[in-house]
């Protein structure tokens, strides 16, 4: 039985009359891996302040591992990571300086620090120069160890891979996949839906304050029935006339290229009659509706609905 | 507690970085020792106290000075961390915003102890050195002279605080922060004198006089260090401070305040703003 660390119920905040974030509720699990995913100012940032207790909200309740985050000496906080949306450190003191200063606000022994600069890949050279001098990618590397202080129960990760090389980013959420494994409830936020597509659990769409979808990536494809794409790279004399017996429709994509979109309850009898004749395709792919797609479709019905 | 002083080290450990640390000492090291040394010099050998005539001139240099670099060190520390987004991260963590401030409170503070005890230090040391015989009141004076000038940084850095905590802009702090300087080290004592002479010999009440001095902090200081003693008959100032009800209880009480309701404001503030 999974136990919930994030609970959030009715949750409303208003800046003055803009009002930033309208009756959201959701609760995350432990050892469970969600993207928060929406437009540039949709509520995003709004939501990760609200669970650190940064701000209150205005209607509504948070529970962050059962206790109000902005109640209290904040101790809840203890047990949190957060990497903000580009994050910005104090330019003079070095890396190293920086971490141990985060580390002892934690009180976290700061003897763990290096160990923690190495899983991020911040090479001991690098660590003992102003932080000034860094890189994007170093800032963003040092925010992650920062960020992963103290074992955290709670990870809050805010547009956490811009700025990293692919292999960082694989790394990085190679670290991500063992704190999971941990129990560790990962919050990520990101515009970059095709990498959060294998590693998120579950999805959040938010849009204009407002959360449009919650649950699992098939789920989602399922209540959106967003068509499967097959292609089909014709054999050299073949035609696409047999296919059609189906009712599927199939455009030509280059010379020797075809396309159709496929509902998901017709898709293995299409490819049924697709692979009777081998001999009649040279290359197949098919295309899963993708995060992208999803996240377009639950934008575009809100639109349609409104 | 712990992480007020957590925040207190950091502040001073980016000060010493920066340079501000050195750059404050050596300053104010500079100009108290060619004040002690030159200005001095005209004097010459006319039985006072030499000490003395350095109180006098440090006195006046801290007036200029002290605010300046008080102001300096704090009209960035909230507003310029919010802009950054350094802010952000320090708050996520288990830290309360007063914690903050009273942390960066006393981190600066100590900065700009440390440049006022060793740069003014550095004149009485060298006058010391060069065999001048001083008096145990001189001492006294010049001990007092010193804890008093931190004592009005400590006033600006909270003033700087609550210009910083108020804008949205850092640049807006900056102008607000020399706004204040020139207003309570030029404009109040002018326009404080323009209503003197307007008064035309109709001497002001001791009483309006008196709170009208404890209305600027740096007038509060003047009173402090040149009211009284040997000084005062240096630099002239024994005449009004003859003429108010002003003593240095009074003079240190109001200094008191002038840091804890700017401190105090600052901090609610703070606390009010939205991230």
């Amino acid at each position: 039985m999974t136990k919930p660390t994030v609970v959030v119920t009715g949750v409303a905040k208003s800046y003055g009359k803009v009002s930033a974030v309208k009756d959201v509720s959701f609760t995350l699990n432990e050892g469970e891996t969600v993207a928060l995913v929406g437009h540039n100012g949709a509520g995003k940032t709004t939501i990760v302040k609200l669970l650190l207790g940064l701000i209150r909200p205005s209607e509504g309740s948070v529970k962050v591992l059962g206790e109000d985050p902005a109640k209290g000496d904040f101790s809840v906080r203890q047990r949190l990571g957060y990497l903000p949306e580009s994050v910005a450190f104090h330019m003079a003191l070095t890396g190293r300086e920086t971490l141990a200063f985060y580390a002892r606000l934690k009180r976290v022994d700061s003897s763990r620090t290096p160990e923690l600069l190495d899983r991020v890949g911040l090479a001991a050279e690098a660590a003992d120069r102003p932080v000034r001098t860094y890189s994007k990618g170093m800032r963003q590397r040092l925010g992650l160890a920062q960020a992963l202080l103290g074992r955290p129960r709670v990870l809050l990760l805010d547009e956490p891979t811009s700025g990293l090389d692919p292999s960082l980013r694989r790394r990085f959420y190679d670290l991500l996949d063992e704190l999971r494994s941990t129990g560790t409830t990962i919050l990520l936020s990101s515009h970059a839906l095709t990498e959060l597509e294998d590693r998120a659990d579950r999805v959040l769409i938010v849009n204009q304050g407002v959360k449009i979808a919650d649950g699992t990536l098939d789920n989602l494809r399922g209540l959106a029935r967003l068509p499967t794409r097959i292609s089909v790279k014709l054999a050299k004399g073949a035609s696409v006339e047999n296919w059609k017996a189906g009712g599927s429709v199939w455009s030509r994509a280059r010379h020797d290229m075809v396309e159709t979109e496929v509902a998901m309850e017709d898709k293995v009898s299409l490819l049924k009659t697709l692979t009777a004749n081998p001999e009649d395709i040279a290359a197949l792919h098919v295309m899963e509706p993708t995060l992208d797609d999803l996240y377009a479709h639950f934008l575009n019905t809100r639109k349609a609905a409104e | 507690m712990k992480n007020i002083l957590i925040v207190a080290r950091k502040e001073v450990r980016e000060g010493l970085r920066n340079r501000w640390v050195l750059a404050t000492t050596l300053l104010l090291a500079a100009l108290a020792l060619t004040l002690s040394f030159l200005g001095s010099a005209p004097t010459g050998n006319v039985g006072v106290n030499q000490l003395d005539i350095v109180i006098v001139s440090l006195s006046s240099l801290t007036i200029f000075l002290v605010p300046l670099i008080a102001l300096l060190l704090s009209h960035d520390a909230i507003v310029g961390e919010m802009e950054r987004g350094t802010m952000l991260l320090l708050l996520s963590y288990p830290i309360g915003r007063n914690q903050v401030i009273l942390g960066k409170f006393l981190g600066h503070l100590a900065i700009l102890a440390f440049a006022t005890l060793f740069g003014y230090g550095a004149a009485a040391a060298a006058l010391a050195a060069t065999g001048t015989e001083i008096d145990s009141t001189s001492w006294a004076s010049f001990v007092s002279m010193l804890g008093s000038s931190v004592l009005l940084g400590a006033v600006f850095i909270a003033i700087g605080y609550l210009v910083s905590a108020r804008v949205r802009e850092r640049s807006t702090a900056g102008g607000i922060s020399i706004g204040i300087w020139l207003l309570f080290v030029l404009i109040y004592d002018m326009a404080l004198l323009g209503a003197l002479v307007a008064a035309g010999g109709h001497a002001l009440p001791a009483g309006l006089l008196g709170a009208l001095l404890l209305l600027n902090p740096t007038d509060a200081y003047r009173m402090l260090n040149l009211g009284s003693g040997e000084a005062s008959a240096l630099s002239g100032m024994g005449g009004i401070a003859g003429h108010t009800a002003l003593n240095a209880t009074i003079l240190i009480a109001a200094l008191c305040a002038w840091t804890i309701v700017p401190l105090g404001l600052a901090a609610t503030t703070f606390s009010r703003r939205e991230l």
